[in-house]
């Protein structure tokens, strides 16, 4: 069993730089047990110091290269990366293939870890700031943080950073795609990746009208041409995220920032705790005496939510 | 002092569904990817997570991977005839991490060369011809042999 002690030691040594005592701890939260819990509490008293960016777009744009080699500019000892990827709603499987093009600029000295989403409800949502929160308490940074842009969950753990990154590339869409992006507007900092193919000034053109009739409050993301395979363009966009991350200092958005995140996170354990009850009631006998009921069309879904809901003050609670 | 108030109707630890976590590559000079892509697949679809390096790692490469990623398992693919050489160094860098890991390889690799092979250490030799699931249950039997070792 995995006690206290244990814990202690394993920030201890990865604090100290060992890289297994760390990827320990990341599993740990992953699996969002007890430990899970314990892990995140112990990592809460060290967190705070890292700067968190997060580096989200459409699949094939190029967030990975861009983030290998955003953590080989860094200039840092310890740069960390958390990759999250889908797994596979069917077999829960995944295939977390962002090393390959991370480990070319290995320069870094990064640690990269590979995260999938397991599927689980809202599970991601409290698994990514509790790795967050470890690499953190360990000594990482920065710590970049790269989804997948699509789906709310993964866009919002992506712009839950300090900084958010959106990457586009040439040709992914005109000023009116732009305007009803929603992933756009999120953004600190753009990215219009393979800028080394036809078009990219358009994109940038068409980026920046969005930018022009938005409302401005003390900061307009920069746009930023990059051809990351080439490493073209990374140092503008690290002294980019480096002029954000100061606003963010000196404006006292930070401070808003990050309470917003915490405030947003403390819900999402909620939900996820109470999802998975809802999981748990529903797959246990009288949960599934009651939806036989409702296969048989005796009882109407808002009568069965009536008689299962844990928030219905009249049922018993679970044990 | 210091416990987090630990929420009485949590299910039970999960670590036991955990899905298994495993690092497939090809190590050294070795550019035949073809299968290790096909067996990547299968492994995802038999519900694992897989850590995909893909080609020209190095046993430090792989070793650092496996730390980071906590992963359970390594998967080589050598298509080089150079298995005798390398799939021995890459157990004994696992060893001398002291990481408890098993490697597994597929690939081409003659029958006359297996004994070699698994007595330097190498947990399972999966030849060509393997059927998805007989790479599936090497695998998990290589992971579940080497958590009841410990």
């Amino acid at each position: 069993m995995v006690n206290h002690n244990l814990i202690d030691e394993l920030f201890d040594s990865a604090r100290g730089g060992d890289q297994r005592g760390l990827g320990k701890l990341l599993t740990m939260v992953e699996r969002q047990s007890e430990v899970a819990a314990r892990v995140s509490e112990r990592a809460h008293r060290d967190a705070g110091q890292a700067r968190i960016v997060g580096v989200t777009g459409a699949p094939g744009v190029g967030k990975s290269t861009i983030t290998g080699r955003l953590a080989a500019v860094a200039g840092t000892a310890r740069p960390a990366i958390l990759a999250v990827d889908p797994s596979s709603p069917l077999t829960g499987g995944a295939i977390l293939g962002d090393r390959i093009r991370m480990d070319n600029y290995a320069g870094s000295g990064a640690f990269i870890r590979s995260m999938a989403t397991r599927g689980h409800a809202g599970g991601l949502s409290v698994a990514v700031p509790d790795a967050v929160r470890v690499l953190d308490a360990a000594g990482c940074d920065p710590i970049f943080v790269e989804t997948v842009g699509v789906g709310q969950v993964e866009v919002s753990i992506a712009t839950a950073a300090d900084t958010a990154v959106v990457v586009v590339t040439p040709g992914w869409g005109d000023a009116v795609q732009a305007n009803k992006a929603g992933l756009l507007e999120v953004a600190d900092v753009l990215v219009v990746n393979k800028a080394d193919r036809p078009d990219a000034r358009g994109t940038r053109r068409d980026l920046e009208v969005m930018l022009d009739l938005g409302h401005q409050c003390g900061w307009r993301a920069p746009i930023v041409l990059t051809a990351a395979t080439e490493g073209e363009g990374i140092d503008d966009l690290w002294t980019e995220i480096g002029r954000h991350i100061a606003h963010l200092h000196r404006s006292g958005e930070l401070v808003h920032r990050r309470s917003r995140r915490r405030r947003g996170e403390v819900a999402d354990r909620i939900k996820l705790h109470l999802s998975e009850r809802v999981h748990q009631i529903v797959q246990n006998e009288s949960g599934e005496t009651v939806l036989e009921r409702v296969d048989r069309n005796e009882l109407s879904p808002a009568a069965a939510e009536l008689l299962l809901s844990p928030l219905n003050p009249d049922n018993p609670p679970e044990d | 002092m210091g416990e987090p108030p630990v929420n009485a109707s949590l299910p039970p630890s999960a670590e036991t569904e955990a899905p298994i976590r495993v690092v497939l590559a090809k190590l050294g000079f070795d550019g035949h990817d073809r299968g290790l892509k096909v067996v990547a697949r299968t492994l995802r679809d038999a519900g694992m997570e897989v850590i995909y390096l893909g080609l020209r790692q190095t046993t430090d490469s792989i070793v650092a991977a496996c730390e980071q990623e906590d992963a359970d398992v390594i998967g080589l693919s050598m298509h080089n005839a150079g298995h005798l050489t390398l799939a021995p160094r890459m157990v004994q860098a696992v060893d001398q991490a002291g990481l408890d890991v098993p490697v597994v390889i597929g690939g081409i690799v003659p029958a006359d060369d297996v004994p070699t092979l698994t007595d330097s250490g190498v947990a399972a030799v999966i030849g060509p011809g393997a059927s998805a699931e007989e790479v599936v249950s090497a695998v998990k039997a290589s992971v579940s042999r080497q958590a009841a070792s410990q």
